[in-house]
């Protein structure tokens, strides 16, 4: 799974597109999350154009890799990225959040072929990612599990019960990510519930602990490649990340957690992506 | 009269009747459905031999997984394996699961349409000793409001064997609840079994009244049903044991030939078999009714007979309900 910089080049140029998308979706449905999905887009741009194995022809494929999105807010970003996978035409983001759509405003797996579960509650995805890789294990299958989850999420106790059995079980064909924002709806995670220090965790349940900039997709696929290397143990790959990335009065403002762009807001945004804050010229403008 | 096709046990009414828990039923049927399908899995939540899951572990212990006191995660790591081929059985104490575990098992079992099957264990005020804390007396009602559940509720250790079978077989989530105590064995391998079906256990000449019942207290329906005959009033007993779906078309003709209803259930009457049934003849066939179960409290430390004895739900208390019905009816 070697990342030339020519497909370098191309994944982040595929980011930047799904990052207006996300803004012109949440625009047209009034309502959703901005931050999070924003902050995430280099990652799942990387998992969905250069780690996954799976085919968006073929969404039921045994073999593919199973990819769980734990905390389900964030699927405007999953939805805009299997968009551009190919999953479904890109026009139907414009349907988010609205009534008949696939995209319901947190994920159905019964919806919309591709998506291996059902989320939103937060603190569940990682067990879902187990049971899907103890089946794969049992079948054996040669199948990964990933599972993205959020910083927040942290505070669940149902998650912690997951890091434990993972590291009971030595799953080494599940890797997670953790979308290490800082921010929650209530305020900073170190101020609503400390959860430092996180690598230390991990480590005392099991794991192996890889730390990345979320942004550098070239340091996220040589973190999934030593995943793959690891046996014995699953693997955590925290992710730093900005919230709102790409989108200057959103970068690391909680606020922006759970609201989306006005009109105005989503042109201002949508001109900064375009030009790479400034950057270089729109040729939209 | 005890309906010939039910095939019921020939000592129906002896003392000495064989006793066992439901959960055996379960621990045998689990055991049966592994051997038949390699991809039923069984999970648990550090109550192996209690919830009698450890036959299947003994078994297969490459398809069972130890979770630990972690109701939460066993619920959802089986929504995983179910959405992956598996058919998984889960097991614990139905205060813990379903209990802990609702809105997990909403999210991602019910709305996910995951392929699982919960086991509630020590269900009802007949676990006795323990006290509220360990009786489950409302996990029927929680699951029966989640879309895609079905809820079977065995009135013996054979019928749980057999649901627990059965429930393999069914795609989609399910809830079989248990009981701790030993209980009378009285139906048998020839007694009508279908999930989705309420089955006539006794019919008298010209019913007045009939009792409809899930779980253990069938069988203290069926003992009330032959005291109520000695004192001239005539019944007919269901045993209601999914109740979810309910059995229309059977209810609605057992309610056509009676001019009351009484519920059974080791519940709370808030939301159980009671609920459904009102629910039902409130729709289809108004009628009046009286509700044998937990009347809204807790229970409490004490020896499952005492219990029983205390709340009313035995078949003095079902007798004394049929009576209160007939009272209202003739007033």
């Amino acid at each position: 799974m070697r990342l030339s910089s020519s497909k370098l080049l191309l994944l982040e140029k595929k980011a930047n597109d799904i990052r207006q998308n996300i803004i012109e979706a949440l625009v047209e449905a009034g309502s959703g999350h901005s931050a999070g999905p924003l902050g995430m887009a280099d990652i799942f741009t990387a998992l969905y154009f250069h780690v996954l194995n799976h085919d968006p022809d073929n969404p039921d494929w045994p073999e593919r890799d199973r990819f769980v999105l734990s905390n389900g807010h964030i699927c405007p970003l999953l939805y805009t990225t299997m968009a551009h996978a190919g999953y479904f035409p890109i026009e139907e983001l414009f349907t988010l959040r609205k009534l008949g759509t696939r995209l319901q405003g947190h994920p159905h797996r019964k919806t919309l072929p591709g998506l291996e579960s059902t989320s939103g509650p937060l603190g569940s995805g990682l067990s879902q990612a187990i049971g899907m890789a103890l089946a794969g294990k049992l079948d054996s299958k040669k199948y990964r599990t990933y599972c993205a989850c959020s910083d927040g999420e942290q505070d669940e106790g149902n998650f912690w019960e997951a890091v434990m059995l993972a590291g009971k079980l030595k799953l080494s064909s599940l890797t997670a990510v953790m979308d290490r924002n800082n921010i929650q709806i209530d305020g900073n995670t170190e101020s609503v519930m400390p959860l430092e220090p996180l690598r230390a965790k991990y480590e005392a349940f099991n794991w192996h602990v890889i730390e990345i900039d979320g942004h550098n997709i070239a340091q996220f696929v040589d973190a999934v490649n030593e995943a793959r290397a690891i046996f014995e143990k699953p693997t955590m790959i925290i992710a730093h990340t900005i919230p709102g990335k790409g989108v200057s009065f959103m970068e690391r403002d909680y606020t922006w957690h759970g609201k989306p762009p006005t009109k105005i807001e989503a042109e201002e945004a949508l001109n900064e992506l375009r030009t790479l804050e400034g950057k270089i010229e729109s040729e939209h403008n | 009269m005890v309906k010939k096709e039910s095939n019921l046990v020939k000592n129906l009414f002896n003392k000495e009747l064989e006793q066992k828990p439901t959960r055996d039923g379960y621990g045998k049927g689990l055991l049966e459905a592994g051997k038949k399908d390699k991809n039923v899995v069984a999970l648990c939540a550090d109550l192996t031999e209690s919830t009698r899951t450890h036959l299947f572990a003994e078994a297969f212990p490459e398809r069972f997984f130890q979770v630990g006191v972690a109701e939460q995660n066993m619920v959802t790591v089986a929504a995983g394996l179910g959405v992956s081929g598996k058919v998984p059985f889960i097991a614990s104490y139905a205060t813990f699961s379903p209990g802990r575990a609702w809105e997990q098992i909403r999210t991602t079992i019910c709305y996910n349409d995951s392929n699982v099957k919960i086991a509630g264990h020590h269900a009802g005020i007949s676990v006795g000793p323990d006290g509220a804390t360990h009786q489950a007396l409302e996990d029927i009602a929680t699951m029966r409001a989640l879309p895609n559940m079905r809820v079977v509720v065995p009135c013996d250790a054979v019928e749980a064997y057999k649901a627990t079978m059965a429930s393999a077989h069914i795609h989609g989530p399910v809830y079989l609840r248990f009981g701790r105590e030993k209980t009378p064995v009285f139906t048998t391998s020839d007694t009508p079994f279908l999930p989705g079906r309420a089955e006539i256990f006794y019919q008298g000449a010209k019913p007045t009244i009939a009792i409809v019942a899930c779980g253990s207290l069938v069988y203290e329906a069926l003992k009330a049903a032959q005291m109520l005959k000695d004192e001239g009033i005539s019944c007919i007993v269901v045993n209601n044991h999914t109740i979810k779906p309910l059995d229309e078309k059977c209810l609605l003709a057992v309610a056509r030939k009676v001019k009351g209803v009484v519920s059974v259930e080791e519940h709370q009457v808030a939301g159980g078999l009671g609920s459904a049934l009102s629910e039902l003849f409130a729709r289809k066939h108004p009628m009046s009714m009286e509700f044998v179960g937990m009347q809204d409290s807790f229970g409490e430390s004490g020896s499952p007979a005492e219990l029983l004895e205390k709340y009313g739900l035995n078949a003095a208390g079902i007798v004394k309900a049929v009576k209160r019905l007939k009272k209202k009816n003739s007033a």
